[in-house]
């Protein structure tokens, strides 16, 4: 009995003695982790590369992950987001400014937030690989460039239908993935990331990943070479597959993670197992520096900026003086400025009709008068011409 | 049958002719129309870039005032001595280091000058009689005994390239060998302050080498401060959540020029700076703070900062046409529910500047005005913010941002606090040398990284104006590293820029594109079509004649048997 009372107090003591150590331990991991991830910002690029409504999937793919990629803290100016049809705004959308991730409608991630960077038919193979190798042409405003630098994470993530090797754009061009391995090496040798991740939910999508030979890259894709990667569910209203089964599964996933979580890619990898999703989905990390258990998912989905307390000031004595003012006259007249007429009335109304100008007898007529002429010659033959001229 | 004959060798001499003219005319031309454009590149020079070796000049001088030395010590000056160090970073990296040190004794304007009743005084005296040269360093070495430093000061490192040490225990009867080797730690401890570190130098080089062994406070040193860049922005913004209760006014023009645009006009070698300002409402921090009652106030703690940026930033505005890097420096004055607001650090304790900042992007500093009306005052209140202490706060983590580094001088050491000039001449020095061999470095492995990568993919086509950006950054960078080893850093510094630009600018080129990537299997489905029907009637042709010479030469041989 004595023995087991002792045996407690032991066990109370020793409980309480740790868990100041405990703390320690994790104010020192805190501070520990300003160097673990060795990144100071994070950038995505998000691809959504099929047109036409049947491949609203992918566009709603691509904006769930953009929602999910925004709700942890990436602003839009690190965002680069390429659409290649617009979905929301579609003739055949009967709910307009909307595009939904879960069938009978529950969740909307268009929203109404979204910055769409490349649309339409500017999303080509040609512009992505100037926008991941930073060959833009200098007139390119500040959104569509990605300006990463040595300390950014960047999250890739590609959508649409693909093969063996390729990834195919627009329906009419396609991108290898010897092109992609290449791009990943120069934006490597110009250290324009310092870890990549790269996700594609395509169809033998992990062949996509194949080839990669840069350093830092961690790559997941939704189905193994020869696979197929399925679709999730109809909605009977819209008419289409709303989204893939992949994404689906890592929408969810990545519903369940806010800004302070600590989930790790070792869960990433487990998101839709074959049991789910009927393709099994592969992930390459022999690339990566870092073991994957430790590399937080907010490392790339999320931006937790590194704080320091700033601890010394500089004392400025000397009072602020006012900015010099400008010498001139006190009033300057201003002459008042109006808008052009964007539809000159006057001018319409009192108009005189224009002379149209005389245009030579087009095709349909010259045709109809050369079977006319023939008609006549075969019947009459040329011999009666001179009764006619 | 003679003109059978005939209209068969009619045939074999058609035959000939047309092959000889595909093969003489045809393939040279088909060759000739399908290469593409490639203009010359150094390319040997370019390899030789590959493995660079720096050398950086230090020039020291050590001036002796009257009555640390004996007349008989005196006697060899003036002196000089090379001191070098060799690090080799990795295989492709070697440093060098060469600091040429001159002794001599003072003048007597300098006698004058150090008779001066403060350091610093001393010190601005001093640096009216002469100008030292960018990246060298004067140590003035002064008698142990002097009243001119404190006590237990040492050392005084002043605002430009000098520094006054007060000299350690000499024996009048050691030689000047002795007495020299006995101040050269002194001086060496002195330098490594004022002058680059090797630990500096190779985090400057980190484009090149990939870090392994590096102590942690480099790498938060090399992550906070932000990449060589052309050019910066400067953003100040003013963040008030509450414009029902406050009405804030801030002079941010005047404020800039007096304190901002000095130091900022020190730098203009390093970048061209643009610095704009800006006003938001009814911004929200994205956390909630704590009320504390101990101290009847609201708390940041230090964890939940690092959520404080993002909602913020995704408001913040920036120059569409600039590709520059932004710097943001945020004044948030709380909410009247939510006043007043400190930051608490790790170990909850508080924080005097009340402000943070977060590497390569910006800082923020919280700034409390409960303090500024009474009960009584009608909302909303006209506030006027004191520019002296928010800029104070601001020009710090500036410098912070920028890569002016912590230096942690031994004990005994003190350094004069730059004033209104923001930066002190020894901590632009510093910057200089490592922005020089940063740029050198970067500029390098962009030039062979591009040059590699033309020589692998055969399509692309080289431009000439790709050529000549490529050939002035070759020559720039030579021009730069020639510079360092002679000591001119302000010359190092402009070469390197100019290298750095060329080089982006060649690397970036949009028309660099690889898009002519064909796989083997789509070449061939190409040409086939186009020279298969062509050229089989020639080699089949061809294949005839050569076999009917063979059957006469044959029956030739059967006949004369």
């Amino acid at each position: 009995m004595d023995y087991y009372n002792l045996m407690r107090i032991f066990a109370f003591i020793h409980l309480l003695v740790s868990i100041p150590h405990g703390y320690s331990n994790y104010v020192e991991t805190k501070a520990g982790q300003f160097f673990s991830s060795g990144h100071t910002n994070n950038w995505a690029v998000l691809v959504c590369t099929s047109r036409f409504w049947f491949n609203y999937r992918h566009v709603a793919n691509t904006l769930s992950v953009y929602r999910s990629v925004k709700r942890l803290g990436i602003p839009d100016s690190h965002i680069v987001l390429m659409l290649a049809d617009d979905m929301a705004c579609n003739y055949r959308n009967p709910k307009p400014a909307t595009v939904f991730s879960h069938k009978n409608m529950e969740l909307n991630v268009y929203g109404d937030d979204v910055e769409v960077d490349y649309r339409g038919y500017e999303v080509t193979v040609e512009n992505f690989l100037r926008v991941l190798t930073g060959r833009l042409p200098p007139s390119t405003p500040r959104s569509k460039r990605l300006l990463s630098d040595d300390r950014s994470n960047i999250l890739i993530y590609l959508t649409g239908h693909g093969g063996n090797g390729f990834l195919k754009f627009q329906d009419s061009e396609e991108i290898s993935n010897m092109e992609l391995a290449d791009a990943f090496e120069q934006m490597w040798q110009k250290r324009r990331y310092n870890e990549l991740l790269f996700i594609i939910d395509t169809c033998q999508g992990a062949s996509m990943y194949e080839r990669f030979y840069s350093p830092n890259l961690m790559a997941l894709a939704s189905s193994q070479v020869g696979e197929d990667s399925l679709s999730h569910q109809p909605d009977l209203a819209i008419g289409v597959h709303l989204m893939d089964k992949y994404t689906f599964y890592l929408l969810e996933f990545l519903e369940e993670v806010h800004p302070a979580s600590q989930a790790n890619m070792n869960d990433l990898f487990k998101v839709c197992p074959q049991s789910q999703c009927v393709s099994t989905p592969g992930h390459r990390t022999d690339l990566f520096q870092r073991d994957p258990g430790s590399v937080l998912i907010t490392d790339f989905f999320g931006s937790v900026r590194k704080v320091e307390i700033t601890k010394d000031t500089i004392n400025l004595t000397s009072p602020v003086e006012p900015p010099i003012q400008r010498s001139g006259s006190g009033d300057i007249q201003i002459e008042s400025l109006t808008y052009v007429d964007q539809l000159p009335v006057a001018e319409i109304i009192h108009q005189k009709p224009k002379q149209k100008d005389w245009h030579p007898p087009d095709g349909f007529i010259l045709g109809l008068w050369t079977l006319i002429l023939l008609v006549f010659f075969q019947t009459y033959g040329i011999k009666h011409l001179k009764h006619i001229f | 049958m003679a003109a059978l004959q005939l209209e068969k060798q009619r045939g074999r001499y058609a035959a000939l002719a047309i092959a000889a003219v595909v093969i003489v005319v045809g393939i040279p031309l088909w060759w000739k129309t399908t290469e593409t454009y490639r203009a010359w590149l150094p390319f040997s020079e370019i390899s030789e870039l590959d493995s660079l070796q720096l050398q950086l000049s230090v020039d020291i001088e050590v001036v002796f005032s009257r009555g640390t030395l004996t007349p008989e010590q005196q006697k060899k000056f003036p002196l000089s001595h090379v001191n070098e160090k060799e690090h080799q970073v990795d295989a492709k990296t070697g440093l060098r280091y060469k600091y040429e040190t001159r002794y001599r004794t003072a003048t007597i304007m300098e006698e004058d000058a150090l008779n001066q009743p403060t350091a610093a005084e001393a010190d601005l005296s001093l640096h009216m009689l002469s100008e030292s040269s960018c990246g060298s360093v004067v140590v003035y070495v002064i008698p142990e005994t002097a009243a001119l430093l404190p006590e237990d000061v040492k050392v005084y490192v002043g605002q430009r390239r000098t520094a006054l040490l007060r000299s350690p225990p000499f024996k009048s009867s050691w030689s000047l060998k002795e007495v020299l080797s006995n101040l050269d730690v002194k001086v060496e401890q002195v330098v490594s302050t004022m002058s680059f570190s090797h630990q500096d130098i190779v985090a400057a080089l980190s484009n090149r080498v990939r870090m392994a062994k590096v102590t942690k406070e480099s790498m938060a040193d090399s992550m906070r401060a932000i990449k060589s860049s052309p050019g910066y922005e400067i953003t100040f913004s003013l963040l008030n959540p509450d414009p029902r209760s406050h009405s804030l006014h801030w002079d941010i023009e005047g404020a800039v020029q007096s304190c901002i645009q000095p130091l900022l006009n020190k730098l203009a070698p390093i970048a061209n700076f643009s610095v704009d300002s800006q006003i938001l409402y009814y911004v929200v921090l994205g956390v909630n703070p704590r009320f504390d009652n101990s101290v009847s106030a609201y708390t940041l703690s230090a964890d939940s900062l690092s959520h404080v940026i993002n909602p913020v930033e995704a408001r913040l505005g920036s120059n569409a046409a600039s590709s520059n890097p932004v710097l943001n420096f945020l004044l948030y004055v709380p909410d009247s529910h939510h006043s007043p607001l400190f930051i608490r650090d790790h170990s909850k304790r508080e924080v005097p500047s009340n402000a943070f900042h977060s590497p390569r992007w910006g800082g923020i500093m919280v700034y409390n005005v409960n303090e500024m009306y009474g009960p009584e005052a009608e909302p909303p209140v006209d506030i006027n913010i004191n520019m002296a202490k928010v800029m104070g706060v601001f020009l710090a983590q500036l410098r912070l941002m920028l890569g002016v580094q912590h230096t942690h001088p031994p004990t005994g050491f003190v350094l004069q606090s730059p004033g209104s000039a923001g930066l002190a001449d020894w901590e632009l020095d510093r910057l200089l040398w490592s922005r020089s061999v940063e740029n050198i470095a970067t500029a390098s492995t962009t030039i062979t990284s591009l040059a590699q990568l033309l020589d692998q993919i055969g399509n692309i086509v080289i431009n000439d104006n790709i050529a000549q950006q490529v050939s002035s950054a070759v020559t720039s960078l030579q021009s730069a590293v020639a510079e360092l080893e002679a000591g001119n850093l302000a010359f190092a510094l402009q070469y390197s820029r100019e290298a750095i630009l060329a080089s982006e600018r060649a690397f970036f080129d949009p028309s660099l594109l690889h898009l002519l990537y064909f796989p083997d299997d789509q070449k061939f489905a190409i040409y086939i079509p186009l020279f298969l029907p062509m050229c089989v009637p020639i080699v089949l042709s061809l294949l005839k004649i050569v076999s009917e010479a063979k059957k006469r030469r044959a029956d030739k041989q059967a006949k004369s048997d």
